[in-house]
């Protein structure tokens, strides 16, 4: 039972203390910029929790939603292809770092001569943004498939489908999932500069009104609310890469207790 | 033969970015072919405002950098080597650490205006916890024996800090730079791009506004440049630093 309890204060103490803090140097706050948490609280489901959750959170999310997907797919198909052969990998590398090291904001004002400022864009943005870092894992991890593993499959004359499902993408699954939560966070950043750059709704958008309408309550709580968020997503994703990855950390544990 | 392919693998990239607008696949009003790119690029080099931005967002992103890396190092030994502060703090970090950095332009923008210290305010959140993260595991890795052993010798506790926790943390300080000097770079040209705060960025945003479509595509490649030349000098850096650990050697000597 002490553990228990142990265990939850190492986990609370800090936040909470941190929020006591904040919530008692701000009580008296008359500054402008920094009101005080209290009322950030107070104006927090005001400011989000009605048909403003509807017009700007949803959209938002969905845009992420999409264009993350979009990458993961296309990233992991373009990823299989390019790491299977190694002269087609030595032909697509150079350029590819070149592009992944573009910063993908600027990709942003590029995009809008294409697509101009409505959904496409931003999906396009998120897509163009989050495709690298899985592409270009998973063609590390398809490169490091197991020789022993890859020569008994052929053996077996296990191919085609079965060969890229049992062998080729569970291999290279640790990799793409790094990939995964690089391209979540950078998807997060790109959602939310696409929606302050050009849009007429989303998080981004409302926010950076609030800001220049000198809402500065509403705009803290935006900032809560995008920091929940990122929170969130990273806890979503790590719950998906216990499930997907079981077999895996299994794996090292066992290792790492042999040694 | 892998360098062979990869310049044939460049030159078809450039070869595609002439030809497709060429021929008319996509509209030379959105994608100007490459020969106009680079002729835009030409007259850009040329001004002394090109350079100007180049320099600012230099400035942004080494002064957001060190400014990151000294305090990740600094946070990050103190919390790593105090086991109470890092059970405790793991908590907060993991919270702090996924907030979208961006979530902060509208505060940088009512604090700083558009100064060199939004850009820097973004690039340090940023940068920071990247270094944080790899140098608390880098503390984490030292050896215990050595560790005893360090403390049966009666060694204090910067001598502790300095001859072994250091060197031992070096190479995940160094992996955490890497991965800073790409993130700061990012979120410097972010914040020119959206706040408006001098830079590459800044010359992107006006270059679009007002039309000058291949300005605009030859100050992306110049960023493009610049990530992979802050990717290299990161690389170059960790060879240096770490000429005495196994890994580096290794490379060397096989």
């Amino acid at each position: 039972m002490t553990v228990v309890l142990r265990r939850i204060a190492t986990v609370v103490a800090v936040p909470i203390a941190l929020l006591a803090v904040w919530w008692m140097t701000s009580a008296q706050s008359t500054s402008y910029y920094l009101p005080p948490l209290s009322k950030i609280l107070s104006t927090f489901d005001d400011v989000w929790f009605n048909q403003r959750f509807l017009d700007d959170v949803v959209p938002s999310l969905l845009r992420l939603l999409v264009g993350f997907s979009l990458a993961l797919v296309l990233g992991v198909a373009l990823g299989v292809l390019v790491g299977s052969s190694r002269a087609v990998r030595s032909y697509c590398e150079p350029v590819l770092e070149f592009l992944r090291a573009i910063p993908p904001p600027v990709l942003v004002p590029v995009l809008m001569l294409f697509a101009g400022i409505g959904d496409t864009m931003k999906v396009l943005v998120i897509v163009s943004g989050c495709i690298w870092p899985i592409l270009l894992n998973t063609v590390e991890g398809v490169r490091a498939v197991d020789q022993v593993l890859s020569e008994t499959c052929r053996v077996y004359r296990i191919g085609g489908r079965a060969r890229l499902t049992t062998l080729v993408l569970r291999s290279a699954s640790p990799q793409i999932m790094a990939g995964v939560r690089q391209a979540v966070s950078i998807g997060i950043i790109l959602m939310v500069i696409s929606e302050m750059f050009a849009a007429s709704n989303g998080l981004g958008f409302t926010i950076i009104q609030f800001q220049r309408s000198f809402n500065i309550t509403e705009m803290w709580t935006g900032i809560l609310l995008l920091g929940i968020l990122g929170f969130v997503l990273s806890l979503a994703v790590r719950a998906v890469d216990r499930r997907v990855l079981r077999w895996y950390h299994g794996q090292r544990r066992t290792h790492l207790g042999a040694r | 033969m892998t360098a062979v392919l990869g310049l044939a693998g460049f030159a078809t990239f450039l070869l595609l970015l002439e030809l497709v607008p060429r021929v008319g696949l996509v509209s030379p009003e959105y994608l100007p072919p490459l020969s106009e790119i680079l002729g835009a690029l030409a007259d850009e080099v040329r001004t002394a405002e090109f350079w100007q931005a180049v320099g600012d967002t230099l400035r942004g992103w080494s002064l957001g950098l060190l400014i990151a890396v000294v305090l990740g190092v600094v946070v990050g030994i103190f919390l790593g080597i105090v086991p109470v502060l890092r059970e405790f703090t793991a908590s907060t970090i993991e919270f702090l650490r996924p907030i979208p950095s961006v979530a902060l332009i509208p505060l940088a923008v009512l604090v700083f205006g558009t100064d060199l210290g939004s850009t820097l305010l973004l690039v340090v959140y940023a940068a920071f916890w990247q270094v944080l993260v790899q140098v608390m595991y880098g503390v984490h890795d030292v050896d215990p024996v050595a560790q005893e052993t360090a403390r049966s010798f009666g060694m204090g506790w910067w001598s502790r800090v300095r001859h072994l926790v250091w060197p031992t943390a070096l190479p995940y300080v160094l992996t955490g730079v890497r991965l800073a000097a790409a993130v700061a770079l990012i979120l410097a040209i972010t914040a020119e791009l959206v706040i408006g705060s001098p830079g590459l960025g800044n010359r992107i945003g006006s270059a679009q506004s007002g039309g000058a479509v291949a300005t605009m595509y030859a100050l992306v490649l110049v960023t493009g440049v610049l990530g992979v030349a802050v990717n290299l000098l990161a690389r170059l850096l960790e060879r240096r630093v770490l000429h005495w650990h196994p890994s580096v050697r290794g490379e060397v000597a096989v």
